[in-house]
């Protein structure tokens, strides 16, 4: 256990130092894409505590994200700037004047996100299986068309620019830390037992006195939450949102990303966010043009969005466990791994590499 | 509002209507066999109408000879389909097939961007079936009177195949029990694969008479009639044909009526089939034909 | 739960291995200039013609303080998210002196505060959205914007059409349709000095295919024009749409409507529509459009598109606002491009307001015989 403890520190301090050194010799353009690493884990990490670990297929992800977004965007913005972008329609008051620094801000959004949560759940998770799939996706893209059409509150199809630039990698990391703990914790109480209860055997689990609705709406409210507060995130780190963001198309790469993880780990959904994110950006050529030095490949629009969807049926056909099934990547797991040799020394490695470049 | 304009509504809702529910009858059969919604429906609905343009267009087959042959390659495609993403996760958590559902949705919709482009493309229209008639101050397209027919003709024979005939009885024990229904001798992949050829099919005729009426076809077109033919499925009581062809009539009517009565809210069109999907959910699970179970596929 | 932290740790690290040693060299004897345009997914259309016309111009005109210019061109594929990394890449990876774009306002949009950050002066070539240069000392562009095309349709409606009752379809999730219809509604109330002059006004969404129900409405109004701004896929549906239910008064839109694919869906019923745009091929306005015309039609054989014009005007644009800074420092490059007034374009004289909002004549085409026929020219 003591071997755990110090290992745990240790692994904080090296990511620290990483942060650190990212922060500061990395260009905008790799620190914007681990930025959206970690973002992505954040909604990887909500969406699983609902869909895998809870067993409630929910598809509404996008909307979530999208309430998130403009609260947040929306108690940021200064108010000239509101001003100014709401020049067709004039924002209404008080929302004019709001203004709340930027992790007060963040936390308003993923509460109210919460709470459209907690009033979509009383109805939606009396549903099951495809029927709850279908209506938290309606509910989702209700949520967009009231959002495009309540021009003194959203500025409609116009979207939202301006929101000042505040996340950076200490708030994306450390928010995704956050996240981590937050479920991680949850699922390691008693009321995580009663989730995965529910997700094994709804019947068995309410025979055990498990309340059903009680907990599903618990895992369906910290799930938004989260993901409000991703939704959050990522409007403040591109400075610009509009509805046509938080379409169908964002929860399924946030799907793809827990599916490929393995629906009931929360490893998985990190590494998998990270893998997921890095690929996207990594096969643009796809969609571009392939160089071979003596021929050259046209790319053919859409292609990776083919690889995507076949790699998802892929991994439900033949893996169905994804990369980590439900279990968890552990320290003792690690140790007692034979890959612990190489890893240690790839990461003597890069320490002195990082040294080195300072 | 006039008489007359009130008829010119209720003529456009039936219009749309009787669309809705020549697809919805694919979704509800489908769902009635495997209880699954089959997200990649619409994709399918999507691509006959590609295959139709190559073949009018590209290929200048006629279209009385391209439509039929178009009928047959949608369900070979849907069989396909059906085949590859959900046959080997018949055992399987529903969440599993579920993924795989949309999976397989995703693919078609790319594939069609890849291969099609992502441009829309013209649907060729024979004018047999966009001539405009007028009935007093109310326009009404010839192909207003032809698709309710065409979904009559579709319903009977259904309902004819389902109740009266070997495949349609083996159609119905494989919806009750697929353990049983093996055990009864009955080839239950088989059944299942032809289930979804005749959806598809149904499909394919849905995807032409869209194509008539919204002379305009592009990869991403399939997911909004999609999503709104599985409510209208769910509506009428989905596995039940007579209910998705009730739950089109509804829903394309209460569309049209929606916005005919509250012009302000027509930016909230689509949002109304949600809201419409969910209080149905709600307050009558099973829709609105859901009690006579016995005609289940 | 401790033991997760190792997962970030480690994601962390394969990163870190994955990225380290990305060095660019810089070669001082090339000014590089970002073309960031989305050349896949739904705008992708719009994209490769603005490219096609910017790549003629660095053909024509590929050296400036006698340095060559090398285009690097940065897909944003349609979407914020990848268009924000799109620009990062250019400003931060490629170092580039100036950028070029985007088609479509709402992709401008999310590189603003990194071209701002970065320094670097972004020319928009046919983005109209007022919001993109709004507070951007960056953000210039080449075309007018929103309000400039509505007010320009208001005028047409209300002098040549003598249209005194208007009714409005907009594509309601599409920012520059809103912009239109809303600026033609307070223009055309003030030209009638009617406040109920807009009899009727109808939303829908993107991807639509059915508007029988508001068109039926409109239908009831009577009104003496139709104004529908939206893409032209939906715009075409609608136009036929209304024919078939006997609505045969005048139909008018924006700039979106000049594609093939609005023709080609449309067939007869779009015969007679009317709208604004920035360029007509039959009426060369200035020296460089002739040449322009001459050259691009050798070059890709086919008539040029508006928006191939504005491409190719914001890449001379920028050339010419670094021979007048003499230097590639791109501070004193956004202080001449702010300056520029009468720039001679391909698609006509551009003189830049304070808010970097090109001020120039807009062109009126109406479809004839199948084909879009130059109509009229308005002053700003």
């Amino acid at each position: 256990m003591r071997r755990n403890t110090i290992l745990t520190a240790i692994a904080l301090l090296l990511l620290i130092g990483f942060l650190a050194f990212a922060d500061n010799f990395f260009d905008l353009y790799l620190v914007r894409i681990l930025n959206l690493c970690a973002i992505y884990a954040i909604l990887g990490l909500s969406m699983n505590l609902i869909n895998g670990f809870t067993g409630l297929f929910s598809l509404g992800h996008a909307g979530f994200m999208a309430v998130g977004a403009y609260v947040t965007a929306l108690l940021t913005i200064p108010p000239d700037v509101k001003k100014q972008i709401f020049y067709m329609t004039p924002i209404m008051s008080p929302l004019d004047v709001m203004n709340l620094p930027f992790p007060l801000a963040l936390l308003v959004g993923g509460l109210l996100t919460a709470f459209v949560a907690y009033l979509i759940g009383a109805p939606a998770l009396k549903l099951k299986g495809d029927y709850l799939a279908i209506a938290t996706l309606g509910f989702g893209e209700i949520i967009r068309v009231i959002f495009t059409n309540t021009q003194s509150i959203t500025n409609g199809a116009l979207g939202l620019k301006g929101i000042p630039n505040t996340t950076n990698l200490w708030w994306s990391f450390g928010t995704a830390l956050f996240t981590l703990v937050v479920i991680a914790s949850l699922i390691r109480s008693s009321y995580g037992r009663a989730l995965m209860a529910i997700r094994e055997d709804e019947v068995a689990a309410e025979s055990m006195g498990i309340h059903l609705a009680k907990h599903k709406n618990l895992s369906f409210i910290i799930g938004a939450f989260f993901a409000g507060i991703g939704g959050g995130l990522l409007g403040n780190l591109l400075g610009t949102i509009d509805p046509k963001m938080f379409t169908f198309t964002l929860t399924f790469n946030i799907l793809l990303i827990i599916v490929l993880g393995g629906m009931g780990s929360l490893s998985g959904s990190v590494i998998s966010a990270f893998v997921v994110t890095i690929a996207n950006e990594w096969l643009r050529f796809l969609d571009e043009q392939i160089n071979l030095g003596f021929m050259v490949i046209q790319g053919k629009v859409g292609t990776r969005m083919v690889v995507f969807s076949v790699l998802l049926m892929v991994v439900v056909l033949f893996y169905r466990n994804g990369l980590m099934g439900n279990r968890e990547l552990t320290w003792d797991q690690l140790c007692n791994s034979k890959i612990w040799r190489g890893l240690s020394a790839r990461k003597r490695g890069t320490a002195i590499a990082e040294g080195g470049e300072k | 509002m006039t008489f007359d304009l009130f008829l010119q509504h209720l003529s456009n809702g039936i219009s749309l209507g009787s669309l809705y529910a020549l697809i919805a009858i694919g979704y509800t059969m489908v769902y009635g066999i495997l209880r699954l919604i089959n997200f990649a429906h619409g994709d399918i609905f999507m691509m006959a109408t590609y295959f139709a343009f190559f073949g009018i267009v590209t290929f200048g087959i006629p279209w009385y000879i391209t439509f039929p042959v178009i009928l047959v390659l949608t369900a070979l495609l849907g069989m396909t389909v059906e085949a590859t993403a959900y046959r080997p996760l018949r055992d399987a958590p529903k969440i599993s097939i579920l993924i795989s559902a949309i999976g397989a949705s995703f693919l078609l919709e790319n594939l069609a961007i890849v291969l099609f482009g992502g441009v829309p493309k013209p649907f060729p229209t024979p004018d047999v079936f966009t001539d405009v008639v007028k009935i007093g101050t109310v326009s009404i397209q010839k192909l207003t009177f032809y698709i309710p027919v065409v979904t009559v003709i579709f319903l009977i024979g259904l309902t004819y195949l389902i109740n009266k005939t070997k495949v349609g009885m083996a159609m119905r024990a494989v919806s009750k029990d697929h353990e049983t229904a093996r055990v009864m001798g009955i080839n239950v992949n088989q059944i299942i694969s032809l289930t979804f050829g005749i959806g598809s099919t149904l499909a394919a005729v849905g995807g032409i008479m869209w194509g008539l009426k919204f002379p305009q076809i592009s990869p991403l077109m399939g997911v909004i009639p999609g999503m709104k033919c599985f409510i209208a499925a769910v509506i009428g009581g989905i596995g039940n044909i007579k209910g998705a062809v009730i739950g089109g009539f509804i829903l394309g009517v209460g569309e049209i009526l929606l916005v005919a009565f509250l012009p302000d809210l027509t930016g909230y069109r689509d949002a109304f089939a949600f809201v419409l999907l969910i209080l149905i959910l709600l307050y009558k699970p099973t829709g609105i034909m859901g009690e006579q179970i016995a005609e289940k596929v | 739960m401790k033991r997760n932290l190792m997962l970030f740790f480690m994601a962390v690290l394969v990163v870190a291995v994955a990225i380290t040693g990305c060095g660019e060299k810089k070669d001082s004897n090339v000014i590089k200039i970002g073309v960031f345009e989305p050349i896949t997914g739904a705008n992708a259309a719009g994209g490769q013609l603005e490219v096609e016309g910017i790549k003629l111009a660095n053909k024509l005109y590929p050296e400036v303080l006698g340095k060559k210019v090398e285009l690097v061109i940065a897909d944003n594929k349609s979407d914020k998210v990848e268009a924000a990394t799109a620009a990062a890449r250019l400003v931060e990876k490629e170092k580039v002196t100036a950028i070029i774009g985007s088609w479509g306002s709402s992709l401008s949009m999310a590189a603003g505060d990194i071209v701002k950050k970065g320094k670097v002066p972004t020319v928009g070539a046919s983005c109209t959205n007022p919001l993109v240069t709004k507070g951007n000392e960056y953000y210039f562009r080449v075309c007018f914007i929103d309000p400039f095309q509505g007010t320009v349709m208001a005028n047409y409606a209300f002098n040549k059409l003598n249209a005194k009752k208007a009714a409005i379809v907009q594509e309601v999730s599409n920012d520059y349709a809103v912009g239109l219809a809303n600026y033609f509604t307070e223009n055309f109330k003030k030209l009638t000095g009617d406040p109920n002059c807009v009899v009727a006004v109808a939303n829908y969404n993107t991807g639509d295919q059915d508007f029988s129900a508001q068109l039926t409405n409109i239908k009831s109004k009577n009104p003496d024009v139709i104004f529908a701004p939206g893409n032209f896929t939906e715009s075409a549906l609608l136009i036929s749409q209304a024919r078939k239910l006997g609505i045969t008064c005048p139909i008018i839109g924006g700039d979106t409507w000049e594609t093939q694919e609005f023709l080609d869906i449309g067939k007869k019923a779009v015969e007679g529509v009317v709208f604004s745009t920035f360029f007509a091929s039959e009426t060369p306005i200035t020296n460089e459009s002739k040449t322009f015309l001459e050259e691009y039609r050798k070059e890709y054989k086919k008539e040029p598109a508006a928006v191939a014009a504005l491409g190719y005007d914001a890449y001379i644009l920028i050339l010419d606002a670094i021979k007048r800074a003499g230097t590639t420092d791109t501070v004193k490059i956004r202080e001449e491009l702010a300056k520029t007034t009468n720039f001679e374009g391909a698609a006509g004289f551009i003189s830049l307001d304070e808010n970097g909002d090109a001020v120039k004549d807009a062109v009126i085409k109406h479809v004839k015989d199948g084909k879009f026929t130059y109509l009229d020219t308005i002053k700003p």
